[in-house]
């Protein structure tokens, strides 16, 4: 059984199809990268797991549905890191990623010695624990967008679900976040995130499922999805690809003029 | 002194004790007694059919047949009514116009200009007032006998209440309570009412001349022998009438004596204010306030 | 965390200055009676044994426990429910802007309340009042609430312009057609109230909706925390939104709508009060709601002493001295959140 197993999912905004009958099963332990143009449906794909968006089809979480499950237990399960980055009140940065720990049982009462460990745990991984006492919304983009992800992370859900989490990161937070993920992965948690960025997925992610318009075009390892005709035709560009350090490298190049022609 | 609200703000802006005025008055001769008045206001009104030979007055305000402000109401449904408006007192081609001196300025105004004869009245504040509103409307109306009979009259009963009151060695202490917690004090009708009811007025104690707020907390702790409230009906409520619903005024109100004069005795000054002395000075009398009165007495 | 010591100081302090305008409250009004035998008479219901004789005592009992004891206490009661339906909205709506008076909901309410007295209603049954008002206070809630998803600071703005534009000019026409003379110049209480002679009738109609609102806006802590982050991250942290905001509406429409119904609409209360605390608390939303609370009370009962001791015997409106303070302050903030990026 896998951690998360959708089947025949289909959403609609207003009356445009933004998901079409999209099937897709994610097993323990795997850092699966969701990329494709905009508009193909990645975020509409993320938000409709949560219940945030009316959809058909079904999905199950190792086999129960989210709708049988009390919110609180459905947010033990699932992480999620949207791409809206406004925080609305001027919170120190530790309680921002404090409130990762909220479905444990925290907000109603003041974190404990085990909640304040993996508080500060998640504060290194994404290198703003010097800045717990910062005001956060005081913090420059990059800085937020750290702060958000140690939030997620401070969740320890077994399942991760991050929608552009690298975008204003500098390149060294970028792997440094891209690392974070392969190594919940590897110890056995499952993360699904949404990449524009076709190195950082080329190079992190166990699998990469390529989406357009709605649908799946192709899902499996990054050298199989990533080909030089799939990036013609779903991307239009033309991109170097090689290998580096026992992984892919890819690199965009170029836009391809008259791509209908393809 | 009134009860209205414009007329209570009319009663504020009137320095107390503020003469009679006579504007443009030919109190002396009356050559020749005008033979279609009409008076617009509610106090004229009921002076005017008090003293008017049948036929003389044309038209009254139709306030005067409302029960809540006038006393003479069956009367007034025999004349034909007026709203106070220039235009259908212009067409009744009156010889003389009788107003009040505070309110329809406008229409006076006008109906001045279009060359009619009008007579403006004061409020009366005291029953000195009263006997000069009602001599002059007899004047006005070539009807002095019948003005001399009516104020005969009206000394006759203030007379019986003074004898009445007199060897009551202690004079009861009375407080006002109108809408929105105001109250009258010197130079208002209710004080010329409380006087010759025999009555001390609280008000005194806070210097309050014309109308004035007395807030609820001030009334209770001056501790008044008759508490005194005057209400009306105006068919519907409004918050200014909640003061005599709070419970510490019913709490007072049922320790003290309390009483009601409705507003249309003393609204407007004439014969018939003398029964808001009568309620009064019976109230006073009555011996739930004698009993009260007593055990105050008796305590240290 | 290192801030729950300073956030307990601050809410024992909060406290100590609520009981303290409450006490000072009992103790200023026109009758001028003195601090021991005041207490004396409201505690022990004998107002100083001596110098005084028994009909004094009396009195000085019936006017503290009558007169004092519910205007003290409705202004404690008004002054919380607005500073915490103050916090609850800016945390649901994201907008520091909020405010039970600014959204229309006071005026709402205010309509609701007229209604019920003016017809006769509350009259014939007095919990009509605090229902109506109610009923005024949720319609205003929901229109603005229904205008400010997807739209900025300015959509609820504006909402709110129009929702008490619209409430004040249908009271204004209530008070007008009733054929009590009184009733059109009543309109000064309704748009900036007073606690003017209020008795424990009015305490009795409203303290139980005022608690039951309270009660409903304080149990919003936790999902205002979760908000901070917005509506997807907030429902991800186990937050049901729908709930929240049935408890945020019903709470402000409750515990604003009574407070409205027997002492008129108190603006700006709930929009300083807040803006004061935040920083106080680290701007934790769930923090936020029992100091504002507190503020609240204490702003109130501290205004409605201003009153008496300013103007005593004029009836001044509590509703001036918040706009006195609270106008410029709006104003300063609609500056700033101008010069923000939108």
């Amino acid at each position: 059984m896998s951690l998360l197993d959708i089947a025949g999912l289909s959403a609609s905004l207003g009356r445009k199809t933004v998901l079409d009958r999209v099937s897709l099963a994610i097993g323990a332990g795997e850092c699966v990268g969701l990329i494709g143009p905009n508009g193909a449906g990645k975020s509409t794909l993320l938000r409709a797991v949560l219940g945030l968006v009316p959809h058909d089809g079904t999905i199950s979480l190792t086999g129960q549905a989210p709708a049988s499950l009390a919110p609180d237990e459905m947010a033990r399960r699932i992480a999620y890191l949207p791409q809206e980055r406004e925080i609305a009140w001027p919170v120190s940065v530790e309680r921002i990623v404090g409130l990762g720990r909220m479905p444990h049982g925290t907000g109603a009462r003041e974190p404990d010695d085990a909640d304040r460990r993996i508080i500060l745990e998640a504060m290194r991984a994404m290198d703003v624990a010097g800045l717990a006492g910062r005001r956060a919304t005081e913090l420059s983009g990059g800085e937020t967008a750290r702060v958000l992800i140690a939030r997620a992370l401070a969740q320890r859900a077994p399942l991760l679900l991050a929608d552009e989490p690298t975008a204003g990161l500098d390149p060294a937070h970028q792997i440094a976040c891209m690392r974070v993920f392969s190594d919940l992965a590897k110890d056995g948690a499952s993360v699904l995130v949404c990449l524009h960025d076709l190195g950082l997925a080329a190079r992190w992610c166990t699998r990469l499922v390529l989406m357009a318009e709605g649908r799946i075009i192709a899902d499996g390892p990054p050298a199989h999805v990533l080909t030089p005709d799939r990036l013609a035709e779903v991307y239009g560009i033309r991109a170097f690809i090689g290998a580096a350090e026992g992984g892919m490298v890819l690199q965009p190049l170029d836009v391809l003029v008259g791509r209908d022609a393809v | 002194m009134s009860l209205g609200v414009g007329a209570a703000l009319a009663a504020l802006a009137l320095p107390a004790g503020a003469p009679t005025l006579s504007l443009a008055a030919n109190d002396g001769a009356d050559a020749a007694p005008p033979q279609r008045v009409v008076s617009i206001n509610v106090c004229t009104d009921q002076l005017a059919m008090l003293i008017a030979r049948p036929g003389q007055l044309l038209s009254v305000s139709s306030l005067a047949t409302d029960p809540q402000t006038s006393l003479m109401t069956a009367e007034a449904s025999a004349h034909t009514l007026n709203h106070g408006a220039a235009e259908e007192i212009f067409l009744m081609k009156p010889d003389l116009v009788l107003a009040g001196t505070y309110t329809r300025r406008p229409t006076v105004a006008l109906l001045q200009r279009l060359g009619f004869p009008v007579e403006q009245f004061a409020p009366a504040t005291s029953f000195d007032d009263i006997r000069a509103n009602i001599r002059r409307m007899g004047a006005l109306l070539g009807r002095r006998d019948r003005a001399e009979a009516l104020v005969a009259e009206l000394d006759a009963r203030l007379e019986a209440t003074r004898t009445a009151t007199q060897g009551k060695e202690n004079r009861r202490r009375a407080g006002l309570t109108f809408a929105n917690s105001y109250t009258s004090g010197a130079g208002t009708l209710s004080q010329a009412a409380l006087d010759a009811a025999g009555l001390e007025n609280i008000a005194k104690d806070f210097g309050v001349r014309g109308m004035a707020r007395l807030p609820l907390e001030a009334l209770v702790m001056a501790d008044p022998d008759l508490v005194v409230s005057s209400t009306k009906d105006y068919g519907a409520p409004a918050l200014a009438g909640e003061t005599i619903r709070h419970p510490a005024y019913r709490a007072l109100a049922r320790e003290k004596t309390s009483v009601d004069v409705p507003t249309r005795y003393w609204v407007c000054g004439g014969p018939f204010t003398v029964e808001a002395v009568r309620i009064l000075r019976e109230a006073a009398d009555s011996p739930a306030a004698d009993n009260l009165a007593a055990t105050a007495r008796r305590k240290p | 965390m290192s801030g729950t010591a300073g956030y307990r100081m601050l809410l024992a302090g909060l406290a100590l200055a609520t009981a303290v305008l409450f006490a000072l409250s009992l103790t200023v009004g026109p009758a001028g009676i003195s601090l021991s035998d005041s207490l004396d008479a409201l505690v022990f219901g004998n107002g100083g044994a001596a110098g005084h004789d028994a009909d004094t005592r009396a009195a000085m009992v019936l006017v503290m426990r009558e007169i004092r004891l519910p205007r003290a206490l409705l202004g404690l009661g008004i002054g919380a429910s607005l500073g915490l339906s103050g916090a609850v909205l800016q945390g649901l709506l994201r907008n520091p802007l909020a405010e039970p008076g600014l959204l229309g909901v006071s005026a709402s309410a205010s309509l609701g309340a007229v209604l019920a007295i003016y017809t006769g209603l509350s009259a014939l049954f007095p919990l009509a009042l605090p229902l109506a008002a109610l009923a005024g206070a949720v319609a205003a809630v929901i229109v603005v609430q229904a205008m400010a998803q997807g739209g900025g600071t300015l959509t609820i703005i504006l909402a709110g312009v129009a929702v008490t534009s619209f409430a004040a000019a249908m009271t204004s026409l209530a008070l007008n057609l009733s054929p009590n003379p009184f009733a059109a110049l009543e309109i000064v209480f309704w748009m900036l109230g007073s606690l003017d002679d209020r008795s424990m009738t009015h305490v009795w109609l409203a303290g139980p909706f005022i608690l039951a609102g309270c009660a409903m806006l304080a149990r919003c802590g936790r999902a205002l925390d979760a908000l901070t982050l917005g509506h997807d991250a907030a429902r991800s942290l186990g937050i049901d939104l729908a709930r929240v905001r049935l408890f945020a509406i019903l709470g402000t429409a409750s515990a604003v709508g009574a407070a409205t119904a027997v002492a008129g609409a108190i603006g700006f209360v709930g929009l300083v009060v807040p803006h004061l605390m935040r920083p106080l608390v680290g701007a934790v939303p769930s923090r936020l709601l029992p100091a504002s609370a507190l503020g609240g009370a204490a702003m109130v009962l501290a205004a409605d002493i201003a009153v008496r001791v300013i103007a005593p015997g004029r009836d001044l409106k509590l509703g001036v001295l918040t706009a006195i303070v609270g106008a410029p302050f709006f104003l300063w903030l609609v500056y700033r959140s101008r010069r923000e990026p939108a």
